[in-house]
């Protein structure tokens, strides 16, 4: 018996074991090495696009929100969005193709890895890039003259808890798609509305009461608000207390979901 | 826990359902430690569902399961350090090259940090792709492919490997490559369960033989053993038009012959026991694909 079996003999192995989640993260830190310019422009490009056009766009026609000069108020709110695209697509195509074409998984859980480490991996790789990439509107936002408070430190920080929560999003329904093609429903129906109302460009408050109510619900909007009282509004303990609580609620159902909706999958 | 004396893998009475097919019916197994034991059957038999439930990826309807002492599926991860897997199907990673996979899976594996390296290193060396090993995966031939997933569950040196279909869709020569590196395993005293369809392989590789179709397992025993007991000592090959072959048939099934179908002519099996009544044909020994046919019903393409 080598040594290595001798060792795991005396003690049992437990259903989250952190040396196989590092080591499922050590295999998406390697492929990123090769990959990480395709996928920091696709994750930054697109929220800084948003932010130049609607900035400058409907910035010339409103000069400023609830006090909030305009670009500012967009600056801090497609942060979420940043962290949306980074999250919720990796998490979903990514996970698909690992498992169904790749049979990544499969591998791993042939080696002492169960399906609970492979998607808390995911989750917590795809989380910390998003805590990185969520930063780049921010920093935007900042060379055209926004002046953040010191509060803003947490901003990576709020990304990564927001991102975790969408890789999640997306894993659960890479787990539950039976063709690529599922993901156009999920990001027409879901992934579009959910960007459009969180707040990002006008206030949630410009909708009918009923509607409101329902984008209250909305994980990014919570994002949103957290983000725009850490870098510029000012926190508001118990309201952004609430926000933060909302967003790891919702991370870490879907957690719990998508852990169990992939072991479905992969698990006959 | 007397691990050296109890079976390295113990199957009984399992079954597996998908739905309303029964892939595995009713299945024994037991593989002694040190032993490679080969399980030959037919595509479909439920070959890889079974090796599928040794590492928990699939969990059985019914029955009881261990492996290396611990019991399926509530103990599984700790069966699955302590062995190796070679799935039929590749799946490594395209992206990464072969001493970054290797890298992976020793971490994987727990092998711990100091021994990692060393670890991929000797993995490299059996496998013979030392010269590979910064080569990405993707660049690499079907055969380098294959060996690249024999190192790879041979990381961690673990006491039981499980090869499913191990030179399923490659050439002549690069099946025999792959047979030496089985060999080479099997003289260092690993345990080895190696599904196969091929009886060329089996015949070569295993110990002992347990040969499955349609989800349980039929026969077990030696090769030669298998050949003597199902197909005895000499086949008799009768050539001529189909038509005469089916009358011949017709005759056998009264006399009670075994017989089957072997390429072009009608095969008279234990043709030892009937010498002198057998029709004008060619003589040869018994073979395993012969006990093989009379044991599954299946015949060979």
């Amino acid at each position: 018996m080598s040594a290595t079996a001798l060792r795991l003999r005396t003690r049992r192995l437990h259903r989250l074991e952190p040396a196989a989640v590092v080591g499922v993260m050590s295999r998406d830190a390697t492929v990123f090495t090769r990959n990480w310019k395709t996928t920091t422009f696709s994750s930054i490009v697109e929220p800084t696009i948003y932010l130049l056009a609607f900035g400058f766009g409907f910035g010339a026609l409103i000069s400023s929100i609830g006090g909030l000069d305009y670009k500012q108020y967009v600056g801090t709110g497609i942060v979420a969005t940043a962290v949306l695209f980074s999250s919720a697509f990796p998490g979903m195509y990514g996970t698909f193709l690992k498992y169904r074409f790749q049979r990544t998984y499969d591998a791993f859980l042939a080696a002492p890895v169960d399906t609970d480490e492979i998607v808390s991996a995911e989750v917590l790789w795809i989380g910390l890039r998003a805590g990185v990439y969520g930063n780049v509107p921010l920093l935007v936002a900042i060379a055209f003259g926004l002046d953040p408070r010191p509060t803003a430190v947490l901003v990576p920080f709020i990304c990564f808890v927001t991102g975790c929560a969408f890789v999640a999003f997306g894993i659960t329904l890479a787990a539950m798609a039976e063709s690529i093609d599922n993901f156009s429903y999920v990001t027409s129906g879901i992934l579009t509305p959910m960007f459009l109302t969180a707040g990002t460009f006008f206030p949630i408050s410009s909708f009918p009461a009923g509607i409101e109510a329902i984008a209250r619900l909305n994980p990014l909007y919570h994002c949103v608000q957290l983000v725009r009282d850490v870098v510029v509004l000012g926190v508001e303990p118990l309201a952004d207390l609430g926000h933060f609580a909302f967003l790891l609620a919702f991370g870490l159902g879907l957690w719990r979901v998508a852990i169990w909706r992939m072991r479905k999958r992969l698990i006959d | 826990m007397g691990v050296s004396e109890e079976s390295a893998v113990s199957l009984r009475g399992v079954v597996k359902r998908f739905g309303p097919i029964t892939a595995v019916a009713g299945l024994d197994l037991e593989v002694p430690p040190g032993v490679c034991l080969g399980l030959l059957g037919p595509n479909g038999a439920g070959k890889s569902t079974t090796m599928r439930m040794l590492t928990a990826q699939a969990i059985p309807d019914e029955g009881e399961i261990s492996v290396l002492g611990w019991r399926l599926p509530g103990e599984s991860k700790q069966a699955r350090a302590e062995m190796g897997v070679v799935p039929q199907l590749d799946n490594l990673d395209v992206e990464l090259t072969c001493r970054q996979i290797l890298t992976v899976f020793a971490r994987l594996y727990r092998v711990p940090k100091g021994a990692r390296a060393d670890a991929v290193q000797r993995a490299l060396e059996i496998a013979n792709l030392t010269e590979r090993a910064d080569t990405r995966v993707d660049l690499l031939s079907g055969g380098m492919r294959r060996r690249l997933l024999i190192a790879r569950g041979l990381v961690h040196q673990p006491r039981l490997v499980l090869l499913d279909e191990p030179t399923v869709g490659l050439d002549p020569q690069v099946r025999q490559e792959l047979w030496s590196l089985i060999d080479a395993l099997r003289a260092r005293g690993t345990t080895v369960l190696m599904s196969t369809h091929y009886i060329e392989e089996a015949e070569r590789l295993a110990d002992t033989v347990a040969v499955m179709a349609r989800g349980s397992i039929v026969a077990r025993g030696k090769p030669t053993d298998l050949v003597h007991r199902y197909a005895g000592t000499q086949t008799h090959e009768v050539y001529g038009p189909p038509a005469r072959l089916q009358e011949l048939r017709a005759q056998g099934e009264r006399a009670g012959w075994a017989m089957r179908r072997s390429g072009p002519a009608l095969a008279i099996l234990h043709a030892e026991r009937h010498d002198g009544t057998l029709p004008e044909g060619v003589r040869r020994a018994a073979t395993l694909e012969d006990a093989f046919v009379v044991l599954t019903g299946e015949e060979i393409e």
